[in-house]
C-alpha cells in the first residue's frame, strides 16, 4: 500500500463536475511505477503463453481448463494482489488491481469473466465486510486459487432488481445454522467454484442478507447445465439450487440485513474493474485487425490505405486511449482515498470500502463508457476482417461476442447510467457535492450577455480545456433545472436520465484523456505525445457531439417557451468551438501512427 | 555452487531496427527491452540449480542505468543479488573484460553466459572470458549437469550432439536446449515485490580497450515487389532471362 504524503489536491466523488482538476493531479498509465510495469509485463506474458495460445480450448468450451488456468493465474500471484498481506496476498494498491484485471482481459472474455467474478464479487466480500476468522480461513484459499469463488445475487425473478429476490434463509431452532432455499441464475464460475458468496433473505426483511457458502453437493446445492451463452465461452454460467442448505450462523456476511449495501458495494468495485477488462481486450482487437490491414490487399493495395479503414483505427485507438484515461485516474483517485482514510486511524477495510464507495459515480460511468467503447472496437475490428470477420477461425468473431456481455452485467449500462446521474443529484442534495451553486451560476451566465472578446488559444488544449468547462455547464444546465421542475420525482423521466447520464460520461471522459495527455506532453514534450493530442481532440469532437444531441432531447422533453429558448441557446454556446477541428486530419493523422507501429502503443 | 549468470539487455526480438547518426548507432527510440533470450535459458537452468542444489545465483550485466528492468526481471525470477557494472557495452571484448572481473572478485564455480546477444549476435564474450579467466569452456551448450566438481555438458555441433565431462570452475555459452522455451519463468508477483528488496550493486567498470568500432549498419534491402506467374514456362524463362538465376 502506497504512504507516501499525498500533497496534491483529490477531488472527491462526484467533484469533477464543479472543479477544476489541473493535470499534475491526475494519474496516468505513463506514470506506473518499475514494479507495476513487471507486474503488467507478467500479465501479459501470462495471457500470451497460458490463454492466447491456447485460444481454439477457450473457445470450444473447455470449462475445466479455465478453471486449470485460474489456478494457474494463481499460482502466479495473479489472483491476490488486492488482498491484503496478511490473508496470503499481496496487499496491492488499487491501481494495480486495475492494472492486472487490464492486462489479463487481452485474450479472451472468458477467462476475463471467470478472473472478474473470483477476485471481484467472489473474493472483495469476504475481504470488505468479513470478520476475522472468516478473512482467516477463506480468504487465502481464494488469494491461491486453491479455491475458487462465485457472487450469487441474481435470480430468476431479480435482475436489476437485486434487491428483490426470493432465497430464504431460516435460522435453526437451535440458533446454530441458516438453511437457505432458493434458485440463482446466471452464476459466473458456478461450474467449478469451491465457495458462493450467497445472499439471501431472512424472515421478511427488507433488505437481504449475505453469507459464504462452501460448495458441497451433500449440503444441499445443485447446479444447473451450463447455459448456452453468445460468448464468453469457457466462463462456467450456470443456476445454482439450494435446498436447505446448512450454513452456520458464523458465515454470516456482516449484519442481518446488510446484504444489498454489500452487494451493492461489492459491485462498485467490479464495475470499475471492469471497465479496466475491456481495455486489453481492446488492444489485442486493434493489434489483429490493424496486422490484418497492413497485410490484406484489395485494389493492389493493403486496405489500410483505405480513408474508410483509416477512420475506423483511429476511433478504435482513440477510445481505448480514452478508457485508460478515464479508468486510471479515478483507480488512483480510490487508492489515494483509501491511503487518507487509513492516515486517518481507519482500519484497511474501512478505508477501502469508503474509498471504493466515494467513487461510485465515476465507476458507473467508467462501467458504461469501456463496455461500450469495447462493443465499438471489436465491432470494427470484424468490419476490417470483411468475410474473414465473420468466420469463427479468425479472432474477430469471438472478440465481437465476448464484449457484449459488458453492457450486461454488473449492473446493466441502464442501471448505471440511472446510478450515474442519480448518485450525483443525491450527493448534492446532502451538500457533498456542491451542484445548485455552479447550476445557478449557468442560469445567470445565460441571462447575461455573452462576452465577444476573442479568448487567446495559443496554448496546448487552451480551447479544448474552455470547452470541456462549457460542457459542464451543459450538464449543471439540464441536470439544475430538471432537478428544480422533478425533485425526487427525477428517477421516473428516464430518458432524460439516460441523456444528462450521457453528457456526464463524456465530460468525465473527455477531461480525463486532455489531462493525461497534457500532463504527458508537459513532461515528455509535446512532439512525442503528437498521435495523443489527436486522439484527445478527436474524442473531445464526439464528445460535444453526443452532448448536443442529448443535451437538445432533454431540453426540449421539460422545457418550453422562453425556457427552453433560452437553454437551447445555451446549449448551443457551450458547446461551440471557435476553430473547427479537421476531425478527418485528426483520424489520418491517428490511424497512420496505429499503422506504422502495426498495433496500439500508447500503453 | 556459486552461479553468475550474464545477462545482456536486448531489444525484443518484435521491435522495428532503424539507426542514428549516420547509421553507426543503434536507435534505441520506443524499442521494448528484454533479457536475451540465450541468457534466459541459462538463468532458468541456474534457477534449476539453486533450487535443487541450493546453489547460489547473481546476475550481472555490463550497461547504463536504463538496463535495470531487464535485471530487476531477472533478480523477480529468483536471482538472489544483481551486479550492473556501469559502462555502455561497446564490444564484446570490452564487456568480456569487465565480466572476468566481477567473475574474479566473486569467486564463482560456474559462469553461465549466452551463446550470443541477439542484438549485435558478436558471439565473442563467453569465450574471451573464458580465455582472460583460464577457465574450463564449453560453448552451444544445451544442457548441463554438475556433481559436486564435475560437470556434463552436451554441446550441439554439426550435425548432432558433442558429450563433455570437465570441471569446475566452468564458462558455458548457453542457448536453448539448456531449458525449453516452455521451461521459462514468468516472473510472479511475489517474486517482483521481493525483487525490490534484493541487492543490485552498480560498480564502476575498469580500464578497458575496446577491440572493434562500429563503422556502419545497414538494414536489408527491403522486399521489392512480387510477381504471379501463372504456369512453368514463364516461371522458368524468367528466372532465366530476367532473373538470371537459372
Ligand atoms: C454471462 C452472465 C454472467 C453473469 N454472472 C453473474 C454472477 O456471477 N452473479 C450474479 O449474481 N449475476 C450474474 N449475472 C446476472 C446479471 O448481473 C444480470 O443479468 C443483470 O443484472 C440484469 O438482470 P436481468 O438479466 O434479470 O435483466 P433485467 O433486470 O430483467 O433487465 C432487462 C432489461 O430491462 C432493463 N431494466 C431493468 N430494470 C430497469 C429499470 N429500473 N429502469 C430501466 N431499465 C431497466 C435492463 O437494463 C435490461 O435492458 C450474469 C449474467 C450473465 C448474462
Amino acid at each position: 500500500m502506497s504512504t507516501e504524503t499525498i500533497d496534491k489536491e483529490i477531488l472527491r466523488g462526484g467533484q469533477f463536475l464543479v472543479k477544476e482538476t489541473k493535470c499534475d493531479d491526475v494519474f496516468t498509465l505513463e506514470d506506473l511505477s518499475e514494479e507495476q510495469k513487471m507486474m503488467r509485463d507478467s500479465t501479459k506474458e501470462f495471457v500470451d503463453r497460458e490463454i492466447w495460445a491456447h485460444w481454439e480450448r477457450f473457445e470450444g468450451k473447455d470449462y475445466a481448463f479455465t478453471a486449470e488456468t485460474m489456478r494457474k493465474a494463481g499460482e502466479l500471484g495473479l489472483l491476490g494482489i488486492a488482498v491484503p498481506e496478511e490473508y496470503g496476498g499481496m496487499g496491492m494498491g488499487f491501481v494495480s488491481t486495475m492494472l492486472v484485471c487490464d492486462y489479463i482481459s487481452g485474450a479472451t472474455g472468458s477467462f476475463s469473466t471467470s478472473f472478474g467474478a473470483h477476485t471481484g464479487i467472489g473474493t472483495m466480500p469476504i475481504t470488505l465486510y468479513g470478520n476475522e476468522e472468516q478473512k482467516k480461513k477463506y480468504v487465502p484459499k481464494l488469494a491461491s486459487g486453491e479455491w475458487l469463488g462465485s457472487y450469487c445475487l441474481t435470480e430468476p425473478g431479480a435482475g436489476s432488481d437485486a434487491n428483490s429476490g426470493k432465497t430464504k434463509a431460516v435460522l435453526s431452532d437451535d440458533g446454530k445454522y441458516y438453511s437457505i432455499t432458493g434458485q440463482k441464475m446466471w452464476i459466473s464460475n458456478a461450474g467449478f467454484c469451491n465457495l458462493l458468496i450467497v445472499f439471501a433473505r431472512i424472515e421478511d426483511d427488507k433488505n437481504i442478507t449475505g453469507f459464504i457458502v462452501e460448495n458441497d453437493p451433500d449440503n444441499g446445492i445443485t447446479m444447473g447445465d451450463e447455459e448456452k451463452k453468445l460468448g464468453i465461452h469457457s466462463s462456467s454460467t450456470r443456476q445454482v439450487f439450494f435446498n436447505e442448505t446448512k450454513v452456520p450462523v458464523e458465515d454470516m456476511l456482516s449484519e442481518r440485513g446488510n446484504g444489498f449495501k454489500i452487494a451493492m458495494n461489492a459491485l462498485n468495485v467490479g464495475r470499475i474493474k471492469l471497465a479496466a477488462a475491456c481495455l486489453d481486450a481492446q488492444r489485442r482487437v486493434i493489434n489483429e485487425a490493424v496486422n490484418y490491414a497492413n497485410e490484406r490487399i484489395q485494389f493492389k493495395t493493403p486496405i489500410i490505405n483505405f480513408g474508410a479503414i483509416k477512420a475506423k483505427i483511429a476511433e478504435m485507438a482513440t477510445n481505448t486511449y480514452v478508457g485508460e484515461s478515464g479508468s486510471y485516474r479515478a483507480a488512483k483517485n480510490i487508492e489515494d482515498r483509501i491511503a487518507i482514510r487509513v492516515a486517518e486511524g481507519n482500519s484497511h477495510q474501512e478505508a477501502e470500502l469508503k474509498g471504493v464507495e466515494e467513487y461510485a459515480i465515476e465507476c458507473s460511468i467508467l462501467k458504461v463508457a469501456v463496455s461500450e467503447h469495447v462493443q465499438f472496437t471489436s465491432d470494427e475490428g470484424l468490419q476490417i476482417y470483411g468475410g474473414m470477420g465473420y468466420s469463427a477461425e479468425a479472432p474477430m468473431e469471438s472478440a465481437w461476442r465476448d464484449s457484449r456481455i459488458g453492457r450486461i452485467y454488473e449492473g446493466t449500462n441502464e442501471i448505471n447510467r440511472m446510478l450515474a446521474v442519480g448518485m450525483l443529484v443525491k450527493k448534492a442534495m446532502k451538500g457533498h457535492v456542491d451542484l445548485l451553486g455552479p447550476a445557478t451560476a449557468v442560469g445567470e451566465e445565460l441571462m447575461g450577455i455573452p462576452s465577444f472578446d476573442a479568448p487567446d488559444f495559443s496554448e496546448l488544449f487552451a480551447e479544448e480545456k474552455d470547452l470541456v468547462a462549457r460542457l459542464k455547464k451543459v450538464f449543471l444546465m439540464v441536470a439544475g433545472s430538471a432537478v428544480q421542475k422533478f425533485g425526487p420525482e427525477l428517477e421516473k423521466h428516464q430518458q432524460l436520465m439516460m441523456a444528462a447520464s450521457n453528457i456526464l460520461i463524456e465530460v468525465y471522459m473527455a477531461e480525463s484523456t486532455i489531462l493525461r495527455t497534457e500532463k504527458n506532453a508537459k513532461r515528455f514534450g509535446e512532439e512525442s505525445q503528437a498521435t495523443q493530442i489527436a486522439m484527445a481532440k478527436l474524442n473531445l469532437y464526439n464528445a460535444v457531439d453526443v452532448i448536443l444531441k442529448n443535451g437538445k432531447e432533454a431540453i426540449v422533453s421539460f422545457a418550453e417557451g422562453d425556457e427552453q429558448r433560452i437553454m437551447l441557446m445555451g446549449l448551443k454556446r457551450f458547446t461551440k468551438y471557435t476553430n473547427n477541428p479537421n476531425v478527418v486530419a485528426l483520424r489520418t493523422q491517428i490511424a497512420d501512427k496505429v499503422a506504422a507501429d502495426n498495433g496500439y502503443t500508447f500503453d | 555452487m556459486k552461479i553468475l549468470v550474464c545477462i545482456s539487455n536486448v531489444p525484443d526480438t518484435t521491435s522495428k531496427i532503424n539507426f542514428t547518426d549516420g547509421d553507426t548507432k543503434f536507435d534505441t527510440n520506443g524499442v521494448q527491452f528484454v533479457i536475451n533470450p540465450n541468457d534466459e535459458f541459462g538463468l532458468t537452468r541456474a534457477m534449476w540449480f539453486k533450487e535443487k542444489q541450493g546453489a547460489t545465483v547473481h546476475v550481472a550485466n555490463v550497461g547504463g542505468p536504463t538496463t535495470e528492468p531487464t535485471i530487476r526481471k531477472a533478480l523477480a525470477i529468483g536471482a538472489d543479488e544483481a551486479i550492473r557494472v556501469n559502462a555502455e557495452p561497446t564490444d564484446g571484448f570490452f564487456v568480456a573484460q569487465q565480466l572476468a572481473e566481477v567473475v574474479k572478485n566473486g569467486g564463482y564455480d560456474l559462469v553461465i553466459a549466452g551463446r550470443e546477444s541477439i542484438d549485435y549476435n558478436g558471439g565473442m564474450v563467453p569465450g574471451i572470458l573464458a580465455t582472460l579467466l583460464d577457465m574450463n569452456f564449453v560453448n552451444t551448450c544445451i544442457s548441463l549437469e554438475v556433481d559436486g566438481n564435475n560437470a556434463t555438458a552436451m554441446r550441439e555441433i554439426d550435425g548432432g550432439k558433442e558429450k563433455i565431462s570437465t570441471s569446475l570452475p566452468l564458462v558455458i555459452g548457453g542457448q536453448k536446449g539448456l531449458v525449453e522455451e516452455s521451461d521459462l519463468r514468468i516472473p510472479n508477483m511475489r517474486g517482483i515485490m521481493m525483487a525490490r528488496k534484493k541487492a543490485l550493486n552498480v560498480i564502476e567498470p575498469v580500464d578497458a580497450a575496446k577491440a572493434t568500432q562500429d563503422a556502419k549498419f545497414e538494414k536489408p534491402a527491403a522486399k521489392g515487389a512480387v510477381k504471379l506467374v501463372d504456369n512453368v514456362d514463364d516461371l522458368i524463362n524468367l528466372l532465366h532471362n530476367e532473373a538470371k538465376a537459372i
